[in-house]
Protein backbone atom coordinates (compact mmCIF):
# COMPACT_ATOMS: atom_id res chain seq x y z
CA UNK A 1 0.00 0.00 0.00
CA UNK A 2 1.17 3.47 -0.85
CA UNK A 3 0.49 4.75 2.66
CA UNK A 4 3.33 2.64 4.07
CA UNK A 5 5.86 4.17 1.69
CA UNK A 6 6.73 7.32 3.66
CA UNK A 7 7.68 5.19 6.65
CA UNK A 8 9.72 2.85 4.48
CA UNK A 9 11.39 5.76 2.73
CA UNK A 10 12.69 7.35 5.93
CA UNK A 11 13.31 3.98 7.55
CA UNK A 12 10.85 4.47 10.40
CA UNK A 13 9.40 1.05 11.08
CA UNK A 14 6.49 2.22 13.21
CA UNK A 15 5.36 4.65 10.49
CA UNK A 16 5.69 1.97 7.84
CA UNK A 17 3.53 -0.40 9.82
CA UNK A 18 0.89 2.11 10.96
CA UNK A 19 1.09 4.57 8.04
CA UNK A 20 -2.22 3.41 6.59
CA UNK A 21 -4.00 3.81 9.91
CA UNK A 22 -2.53 7.27 10.25
CA UNK A 23 -3.79 8.23 6.78
CA UNK A 24 -7.27 6.94 7.65
CA UNK A 25 -7.05 8.88 10.90
CA UNK A 26 -6.07 12.01 9.04
CA UNK A 27 -9.12 11.53 6.84
CA UNK A 28 -11.38 11.35 9.88
CA UNK A 29 -9.72 14.41 11.42
CA UNK A 30 -10.26 16.42 8.22
CA UNK A 31 -13.88 15.24 7.97
CA UNK A 32 -14.59 16.14 11.58
CA UNK A 33 -13.02 19.58 11.25
CA UNK A 34 -14.62 20.40 7.89
CA UNK A 35 -18.11 19.34 8.98
CA UNK A 36 -18.07 20.92 12.41
CA UNK A 37 -16.47 24.15 11.25
CA UNK A 38 -18.91 24.69 8.36
CA UNK A 39 -21.98 23.74 10.40
CA UNK A 40 -20.68 25.93 13.20
CA UNK A 41 -20.29 28.78 10.73
CA UNK A 42 -23.94 28.57 9.67
CA UNK A 43 -25.26 28.23 13.23
CA UNK A 44 -22.85 30.83 14.54
CA UNK A 45 -23.97 33.45 12.03
CA UNK A 46 -27.62 32.76 12.79
CA UNK A 47 -26.98 32.92 16.52
CA UNK A 48 -25.09 36.20 16.24
CA UNK A 49 -27.93 37.84 14.31
CA UNK A 50 -30.52 36.52 16.77
CA UNK A 51 -28.51 37.78 19.72
CA UNK A 52 -28.26 41.24 18.21
CA UNK A 53 -31.73 41.59 16.71
CA UNK A 54 -34.12 39.19 18.46
CA UNK A 55 -36.22 40.19 21.49
CA UNK A 56 -34.70 39.68 24.93
CA UNK A 57 -36.68 36.52 25.60
CA UNK A 58 -34.80 34.84 22.74
CA UNK A 59 -31.47 36.63 23.05
CA UNK A 60 -30.99 35.92 26.75
CA UNK A 61 -31.07 32.10 26.59
CA UNK A 62 -28.76 32.29 23.59
CA UNK A 63 -26.34 34.39 25.62
CA UNK A 64 -26.52 31.71 28.32
CA UNK A 65 -25.72 29.00 25.77
CA UNK A 66 -22.74 30.97 24.51
CA UNK A 67 -21.42 31.62 28.01
CA UNK A 68 -21.70 27.95 28.90
CA UNK A 69 -19.95 26.64 25.80
CA UNK A 70 -17.24 29.29 25.87
CA UNK A 71 -16.69 28.99 29.61
CA UNK A 72 -16.24 25.23 29.91
CA UNK A 73 -13.63 22.88 28.40
CA UNK A 74 -14.53 21.11 25.16
CA UNK A 75 -13.46 17.83 26.77
CA UNK A 76 -16.10 18.27 29.47
CA UNK A 77 -18.76 19.13 26.89
CA UNK A 78 -17.82 16.10 24.83
CA UNK A 79 -18.11 13.75 27.81
CA UNK A 80 -21.36 15.42 28.91
CA UNK A 81 -22.84 14.71 25.49
CA UNK A 82 -21.34 11.29 24.75
CA UNK A 83 -21.58 9.72 28.20
CA UNK A 84 -24.15 12.04 29.79
CA UNK A 85 -26.82 12.19 27.09
CA UNK A 86 -26.05 8.62 26.09
CA UNK A 87 -27.18 7.52 29.55
CA UNK A 88 -30.80 8.42 28.74
CA UNK A 89 -31.06 5.47 26.40
CA UNK A 90 -34.78 4.60 26.94
CA UNK A 91 -35.74 8.18 26.17
CA UNK A 92 -33.69 8.33 22.95
CA UNK A 93 -35.10 4.98 21.87
CA UNK A 94 -38.58 6.35 22.48
CA UNK A 95 -37.99 9.34 20.21
CA UNK A 96 -35.98 7.29 17.69
CA UNK A 97 -32.75 9.19 18.22
CA UNK A 98 -30.74 6.42 19.83
CA UNK A 99 -28.80 5.80 16.60
CA UNK A 100 -27.44 9.34 17.00
CA UNK A 101 -26.43 9.35 20.67
CA UNK A 102 -25.11 5.80 20.53
CA UNK A 103 -22.49 6.71 17.95
CA UNK A 104 -19.31 8.40 19.23
CA UNK A 105 -18.79 10.02 15.81
CA UNK A 106 -22.16 11.79 15.86
CA UNK A 107 -21.74 12.78 19.50
CA UNK A 108 -18.31 14.16 18.74
CA UNK A 109 -19.62 16.15 15.78
CA UNK A 110 -22.53 17.39 17.90
CA UNK A 111 -20.21 18.58 20.69
CA UNK A 112 -17.76 20.21 18.24
CA UNK A 113 -20.55 22.02 16.37
CA UNK A 114 -22.15 23.32 19.57
CA UNK A 115 -18.74 24.47 20.81
CA UNK A 116 -17.47 26.14 17.67
CA UNK A 117 -20.88 27.68 16.90
CA UNK A 118 -20.72 29.47 20.27
CA UNK A 119 -17.24 30.85 19.51
CA UNK A 120 -18.09 31.77 15.93
CA UNK A 121 -21.29 33.48 17.06
CA UNK A 122 -19.21 35.65 19.37
CA UNK A 123 -16.85 36.47 16.47
CA UNK A 124 -19.74 37.46 14.19
CA UNK A 125 -21.49 39.38 16.95
CA UNK A 126 -18.38 41.44 17.55
CA UNK A 127 -17.84 41.96 13.82
CA UNK A 128 -21.40 43.09 13.13
CA UNK A 129 -21.45 45.31 16.21
CA UNK A 130 -18.18 46.93 15.14
CA UNK A 131 -19.72 48.41 11.97
CA UNK A 132 -20.54 52.10 12.21
CA UNK A 133 -24.28 52.76 12.60
CA UNK A 134 -24.14 55.15 9.65
CA UNK A 135 -23.78 52.22 7.25
CA UNK A 136 -27.22 50.78 8.01
CA UNK A 137 -28.73 54.27 8.27
CA UNK A 138 -27.43 55.25 4.83
CA UNK A 139 -28.78 52.02 3.35
CA UNK A 140 -32.16 52.68 4.96
CA UNK A 141 -32.15 56.21 3.55
CA UNK A 142 -31.65 54.66 0.12
CA UNK A 143 -34.84 52.69 0.68
CA UNK A 144 -33.27 49.25 1.21
CA UNK A 145 -35.21 46.65 3.16
CA UNK A 146 -33.77 45.35 6.47
CA UNK A 147 -32.89 41.95 5.00
CA UNK A 148 -31.18 43.51 1.99
CA UNK A 149 -29.31 45.90 4.30
CA UNK A 150 -28.01 42.97 6.29
CA UNK A 151 -27.11 40.85 3.27
CA UNK A 152 -25.59 43.50 1.03
CA UNK A 153 -24.25 46.15 3.37
CA UNK A 154 -23.54 44.72 6.82
CA UNK A 155 -22.58 41.10 6.14
CA UNK A 156 -19.83 41.73 3.55
CA UNK A 157 -18.12 44.22 5.81
CA UNK A 158 -18.58 42.10 8.92
CA UNK A 159 -17.09 39.08 7.15
CA UNK A 160 -13.86 40.99 6.52
CA UNK A 161 -13.59 41.91 10.20
CA UNK A 162 -14.39 38.32 11.15
CA UNK A 163 -11.97 36.73 8.70
CA UNK A 164 -8.88 36.66 10.91
CA UNK A 165 -10.59 35.40 14.09
CA UNK A 166 -12.42 32.78 12.02
CA UNK A 167 -9.07 31.52 10.75
CA UNK A 168 -7.85 31.26 14.33
CA UNK A 169 -11.01 29.38 15.26
CA UNK A 170 -10.42 26.92 12.40
CA UNK A 171 -6.89 26.30 13.67
CA UNK A 172 -8.22 25.79 17.20
CA UNK A 173 -10.75 23.33 15.76
CA UNK A 174 -8.02 21.30 14.02
CA UNK A 175 -6.14 21.00 17.29
CA UNK A 176 -9.27 20.37 19.36
CA UNK A 177 -10.39 17.59 17.02
CA UNK A 178 -7.68 15.45 18.66
CA UNK A 179 -10.08 15.10 21.60
CA UNK A 180 -12.11 12.72 19.42
CA UNK A 181 -9.48 10.12 20.29
CA UNK A 182 -10.76 10.18 23.88
CA UNK A 183 -14.20 8.89 22.90
CA UNK A 184 -12.88 5.78 21.11
CA UNK A 185 -12.55 7.39 17.66
CA UNK A 186 -9.50 6.73 15.52
CA UNK A 187 -8.75 10.17 14.17
CA UNK A 188 -5.13 11.15 13.52
CA UNK A 189 -4.53 11.37 17.28
CA UNK A 190 -6.35 8.10 17.94
CA UNK A 191 -4.35 6.26 15.28
CA UNK A 192 -1.14 7.71 16.71
CA UNK A 193 -2.04 6.58 20.22
CA UNK A 194 -2.76 3.11 18.94
CA UNK A 195 0.56 2.98 17.11
CA UNK A 196 2.39 4.14 20.24
CA UNK A 197 0.58 1.71 22.51
CA UNK A 198 1.66 -1.18 20.27
CA UNK A 199 5.20 -0.07 19.45
CA UNK A 200 6.28 2.15 22.37
CA UNK A 201 8.10 4.23 19.77
CA UNK A 202 7.78 7.89 20.71
CA UNK A 203 8.77 9.05 17.22
CA UNK A 204 5.24 8.33 15.99
CA UNK A 205 4.03 11.19 18.20
CA UNK A 206 6.57 13.47 16.57
CA UNK A 207 5.30 12.41 13.12
CA UNK A 208 1.74 13.24 14.18
CA UNK A 209 2.89 16.59 15.55
CA UNK A 210 4.48 17.39 12.18
CA UNK A 211 1.27 16.49 10.34
CA UNK A 212 -0.80 18.75 12.59
CA UNK A 213 1.78 21.49 12.20
CA UNK A 214 1.60 21.16 8.43
CA UNK A 215 -2.20 21.47 8.44
CA UNK A 216 -2.08 24.55 10.65
CA UNK A 217 0.62 26.13 8.52
CA UNK A 218 -1.37 25.53 5.31
CA UNK A 219 -4.47 27.14 6.86
CA UNK A 220 -2.38 30.08 8.03
CA UNK A 221 -0.91 30.64 4.56
CA UNK A 222 -4.27 30.30 2.82
CA UNK A 223 -5.81 32.74 5.27
CA UNK A 224 -3.03 35.30 4.82
CA UNK A 225 -3.47 35.04 1.07
CA UNK A 226 -7.27 35.31 1.26
CA UNK A 227 -7.08 38.28 3.58
CA UNK A 228 -4.69 40.03 1.22
CA UNK A 229 -7.04 39.42 -1.70
CA UNK A 230 -10.23 40.40 0.11
CA UNK A 231 -8.90 43.59 1.64
CA UNK A 232 -7.19 44.90 -1.49
CA UNK A 233 -9.68 47.77 -1.72
CA UNK A 234 -8.90 48.79 1.88
CA UNK A 235 -5.12 48.77 1.53
CA UNK A 236 -3.41 52.13 1.64
CA UNK A 237 -1.94 52.80 -1.77
CA UNK A 238 1.39 54.54 -1.65
CA UNK B 1 -33.60 14.11 43.82
CA UNK B 2 -32.57 12.76 47.23
CA UNK B 3 -30.30 10.21 45.59
CA UNK B 4 -28.60 12.98 43.64
CA UNK B 5 -28.05 14.99 46.82
CA UNK B 6 -26.66 11.87 48.52
CA UNK B 7 -24.27 11.36 45.56
CA UNK B 8 -23.02 14.90 45.97
CA UNK B 9 -22.78 14.87 49.76
CA UNK B 10 -19.53 15.23 51.63
CA UNK B 11 -19.60 11.85 53.33
CA UNK B 12 -17.85 8.56 52.57
CA UNK B 13 -20.65 7.71 50.08
CA UNK B 14 -20.93 11.11 48.45
CA UNK B 15 -18.64 12.63 45.86
CA UNK B 16 -18.85 16.20 47.15
CA UNK B 17 -15.49 16.20 48.92
CA UNK B 18 -13.75 14.42 46.01
CA UNK B 19 -15.14 16.91 43.51
CA UNK B 20 -14.00 19.77 45.70
CA UNK B 21 -10.52 18.27 45.90
CA UNK B 22 -10.55 17.87 42.11
CA UNK B 23 -11.51 21.51 41.68
CA UNK B 24 -8.61 22.35 43.98
CA UNK B 25 -6.20 20.39 41.77
CA UNK B 26 -7.59 22.13 38.66
CA UNK B 27 -7.00 25.58 40.08
CA UNK B 28 -3.61 24.59 41.57
CA UNK B 29 -2.21 23.35 38.28
CA UNK B 30 -3.51 26.42 36.47
CA UNK B 31 -1.97 28.74 39.07
CA UNK B 32 1.30 26.77 39.13
CA UNK B 33 1.56 26.92 35.33
CA UNK B 34 0.81 30.62 35.03
CA UNK B 35 4.05 32.24 36.30
CA UNK B 36 6.24 29.67 34.54
CA UNK B 37 4.37 30.01 31.23
CA UNK B 38 4.19 33.80 31.31
CA UNK B 39 7.87 34.22 32.20
CA UNK B 40 8.95 31.82 29.44
CA UNK B 41 6.58 33.60 27.06
CA UNK B 42 8.17 36.97 27.85
CA UNK B 43 11.62 35.50 27.22
CA UNK B 44 10.47 34.09 23.87
CA UNK B 45 8.95 37.47 22.95
CA UNK B 46 12.23 39.21 23.81
CA UNK B 47 13.97 36.58 21.68
CA UNK B 48 11.71 37.44 18.76
CA UNK B 49 12.89 41.06 19.00
CA UNK B 50 16.55 40.33 19.62
CA UNK B 51 19.31 41.42 17.27
CA UNK B 52 20.68 37.93 16.82
CA UNK B 53 19.22 36.10 13.86
CA UNK B 54 19.69 32.70 15.53
CA UNK B 55 17.71 33.78 18.59
CA UNK B 56 14.98 35.29 16.44
CA UNK B 57 14.73 32.14 14.35
CA UNK B 58 14.63 29.87 17.38
CA UNK B 59 11.91 31.82 19.14
CA UNK B 60 9.81 32.01 15.97
CA UNK B 61 10.21 28.26 15.56
CA UNK B 62 9.19 27.78 19.19
CA UNK B 63 5.93 29.73 18.87
CA UNK B 64 5.12 28.12 15.51
CA UNK B 65 5.52 24.62 16.93
CA UNK B 66 3.70 24.98 20.21
CA UNK B 67 0.85 27.02 18.77
CA UNK B 68 0.34 24.51 15.96
CA UNK B 69 0.52 21.16 17.73
CA UNK B 70 -2.60 20.01 19.63
CA UNK B 71 -2.21 20.49 23.38
CA UNK B 72 -3.17 16.86 23.94
CA UNK B 73 -0.28 15.73 21.73
CA UNK B 74 2.19 18.06 23.47
CA UNK B 75 1.04 16.63 26.78
CA UNK B 76 1.58 13.03 25.61
CA UNK B 77 4.99 13.79 24.11
CA UNK B 78 6.19 15.51 27.27
CA UNK B 79 4.68 12.97 29.65
CA UNK B 80 5.91 9.86 27.83
CA UNK B 81 9.10 11.55 26.64
CA UNK B 82 9.98 12.52 30.21
CA UNK B 83 9.20 9.01 31.31
CA UNK B 84 11.56 7.48 28.75
CA UNK B 85 14.35 10.00 29.38
CA UNK B 86 14.08 9.73 33.16
CA UNK B 87 14.05 5.95 32.92
CA UNK B 88 17.22 5.98 30.83
CA UNK B 89 18.94 8.43 33.18
CA UNK B 90 17.84 6.37 36.18
CA UNK B 91 19.19 3.15 34.69
CA UNK B 92 22.28 5.00 33.46
CA UNK B 93 23.07 6.05 37.01
CA UNK B 94 22.94 2.42 37.97
CA UNK B 95 19.76 2.48 40.05
CA UNK B 96 17.31 -0.39 39.99
CA UNK B 97 13.54 -0.19 39.73
CA UNK B 98 11.29 2.31 38.01
CA UNK B 99 11.23 6.07 38.28
CA UNK B 100 7.77 7.60 38.11
CA UNK B 101 7.27 11.05 36.64
CA UNK B 102 4.67 13.05 38.52
CA UNK B 103 1.71 13.81 36.25
CA UNK B 104 1.45 17.20 37.95
CA UNK B 105 4.94 18.19 36.86
CA UNK B 106 4.48 16.78 33.34
CA UNK B 107 1.12 18.56 33.05
CA UNK B 108 2.58 21.79 34.34
CA UNK B 109 5.48 21.69 31.89
CA UNK B 110 3.24 20.81 28.92
CA UNK B 111 0.63 23.46 29.69
CA UNK B 112 3.43 25.91 30.50
CA UNK B 113 5.29 25.58 27.18
CA UNK B 114 2.01 25.99 25.30
CA UNK B 115 1.02 29.00 27.41
CA UNK B 116 4.47 30.47 26.75
CA UNK B 117 3.97 30.18 22.99
CA UNK B 118 0.58 31.90 23.07
CA UNK B 119 1.52 34.54 25.63
CA UNK B 120 4.69 35.35 23.66
CA UNK B 121 2.42 36.74 20.92
CA UNK B 122 0.66 38.93 23.48
CA UNK B 123 3.93 40.10 25.05
CA UNK B 124 5.31 40.83 21.59
CA UNK B 125 2.32 42.99 20.70
CA UNK B 126 2.67 44.89 23.97
CA UNK B 127 6.44 45.34 23.51
CA UNK B 128 5.83 46.76 20.05
CA UNK B 129 3.23 49.15 21.47
CA UNK B 130 5.81 50.89 23.63
CA UNK B 131 7.44 53.63 21.62
CA UNK B 132 11.11 53.52 20.83
CA UNK B 133 11.47 57.04 22.28
CA UNK B 134 10.88 55.68 25.78
CA UNK B 135 13.88 53.37 25.57
CA UNK B 136 15.94 56.16 24.04
CA UNK B 137 14.91 58.53 26.83
CA UNK B 138 15.82 55.90 29.41
CA UNK B 139 19.26 55.42 27.91
CA UNK B 140 19.70 59.20 27.72
CA UNK B 141 19.05 59.28 31.47
CA UNK B 142 21.91 56.82 31.89
CA UNK B 143 19.83 53.72 32.66
CA UNK B 144 21.36 50.44 31.60
CA UNK B 145 19.40 48.25 29.18
CA UNK B 146 18.21 46.00 31.99
CA UNK B 147 17.23 48.96 34.19
CA UNK B 148 15.31 50.51 31.32
CA UNK B 149 13.44 47.26 30.83
CA UNK B 150 12.67 46.78 34.52
CA UNK B 151 11.80 50.36 35.43
CA UNK B 152 10.38 51.82 32.23
CA UNK B 153 9.14 49.08 29.93
CA UNK B 154 7.87 46.39 32.31
CA UNK B 155 5.37 48.47 34.31
CA UNK B 156 3.71 49.67 31.11
CA UNK B 157 3.96 46.26 29.50
CA UNK B 158 1.70 44.61 32.07
CA UNK B 159 -1.02 47.18 31.55
CA UNK B 160 -0.98 46.83 27.77
CA UNK B 161 -0.68 43.05 27.78
CA UNK B 162 -3.33 42.40 30.42
CA UNK B 163 -6.38 41.87 28.17
CA UNK B 164 -4.44 39.37 26.04
CA UNK B 165 -2.92 37.64 29.04
CA UNK B 166 -6.38 37.45 30.60
CA UNK B 167 -7.49 35.57 27.49
CA UNK B 168 -4.49 33.24 27.82
CA UNK B 169 -5.50 32.51 31.41
CA UNK B 170 -9.07 31.62 30.41
CA UNK B 171 -7.76 29.23 27.74
CA UNK B 172 -5.29 27.71 30.21
CA UNK B 173 -8.02 27.14 32.77
CA UNK B 174 -10.02 25.09 30.27
CA UNK B 175 -6.96 23.27 28.96
CA UNK B 176 -6.13 21.95 32.41
CA UNK B 177 -8.97 19.46 31.86
CA UNK B 178 -6.56 17.57 29.54
CA UNK B 179 -4.26 16.56 32.40
CA UNK B 180 -6.94 14.09 33.50
CA UNK B 181 -5.74 11.83 30.66
CA UNK B 182 -2.32 11.48 32.32
CA UNK B 183 -4.10 10.47 35.55
CA UNK B 184 -3.77 13.73 37.45
CA UNK B 185 -6.80 13.77 39.75
CA UNK B 186 -8.37 17.05 38.63
CA UNK B 187 -12.08 17.87 38.25
CA UNK B 188 -12.42 15.92 35.00
CA UNK B 189 -10.64 12.86 36.42
CA UNK B 190 -12.88 12.76 39.50
CA UNK B 191 -16.01 13.19 37.35
CA UNK B 192 -14.89 10.29 35.14
CA UNK B 193 -14.25 8.08 38.16
CA UNK B 194 -17.55 9.05 39.78
CA UNK B 195 -19.27 8.11 36.54
CA UNK B 196 -17.59 4.69 36.49
CA UNK B 197 -18.70 3.99 40.07
CA UNK B 198 -22.21 5.49 40.11
CA UNK B 199 -23.27 5.33 36.42
CA UNK B 200 -24.54 8.90 36.61
CA UNK B 201 -22.56 10.53 33.80
CA UNK B 202 -24.93 13.42 33.14
CA UNK B 203 -24.89 14.50 36.77
CA UNK B 204 -21.12 14.33 37.23
CA UNK B 205 -19.98 15.74 33.90
CA UNK B 206 -22.64 18.42 34.32
CA UNK B 207 -21.23 19.32 37.74
CA UNK B 208 -17.69 19.28 36.30
CA UNK B 209 -18.78 21.72 33.57
CA UNK B 210 -20.35 23.98 36.19
CA UNK B 211 -17.12 23.94 38.22
CA UNK B 212 -15.15 25.12 35.17
CA UNK B 213 -17.86 27.65 34.37
CA UNK B 214 -17.61 29.00 37.90
CA UNK B 215 -13.82 29.40 37.60
CA UNK B 216 -14.22 31.08 34.19
CA UNK B 217 -16.79 33.56 35.44
CA UNK B 218 -14.83 34.42 38.57
CA UNK B 219 -11.71 34.89 36.42
CA UNK B 220 -13.54 37.14 33.98
CA UNK B 221 -14.65 39.32 36.89
CA UNK B 222 -11.19 39.31 38.42
CA UNK B 223 -9.52 40.27 35.13
CA UNK B 224 -12.06 43.07 34.70
CA UNK B 225 -11.26 44.46 38.15
CA UNK B 226 -7.52 44.19 37.47
CA UNK B 227 -7.89 46.02 34.17
CA UNK B 228 -9.78 48.88 35.80
CA UNK B 229 -7.11 49.07 38.49
CA UNK B 230 -4.23 49.11 36.03
CA UNK B 231 -5.90 51.67 33.81
CA UNK B 232 -6.61 54.15 36.58
CA UNK B 233 -4.84 57.33 35.67
CA UNK B 234 -5.49 56.72 31.99
CA UNK B 235 -8.66 58.45 30.86
CA UNK B 236 -10.16 56.72 27.89
CA UNK B 237 -10.26 58.80 24.75
CA UNK B 238 -13.67 60.17 23.89
CA UNK B 239 -15.14 59.73 27.37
Amino acid sequence: MWCSWPGAAIGLEVLERYGCRMVDGLGLTLTLVALSFSLGLAFGLGLAVLRLRAPRAVALPLAGYMTFFRGTPLLCQLFLIYYGLGAFRPFWQEVNLWWFFRDPLYCCLFAFVLNTAAYQAEIFRGAIASLPAGQAEAARALGMRPFAIFLKVELPQAMIVALRPLGNELIIMIKASSLASLVTLYDLMGATKLAFARSFDLSIYVVAALVYLLMVEIIRRVWDWAEGRLTQHLAIRV
Amino acid sequence: MDTYLALLSFGPHGWGDELLAGAGVTISIALATLPFGLALGLLVALGRRSGSMVLRGLSTLYTTIFRGVPELLTLYIIYFGFQVLAQKAWKGLGFAGNLEISPFVAGMVALGVVLAAFSAEVWLGALNAIQKGQREAASALGLTKFQAFRLVVLPQLLRIALPGLGNNWMVLLKETSLVSVITLQDTMFIATRANVVTKEPFLFFGIACLIYLFFSMVSARGIGVLETRMNRGYSRAGV
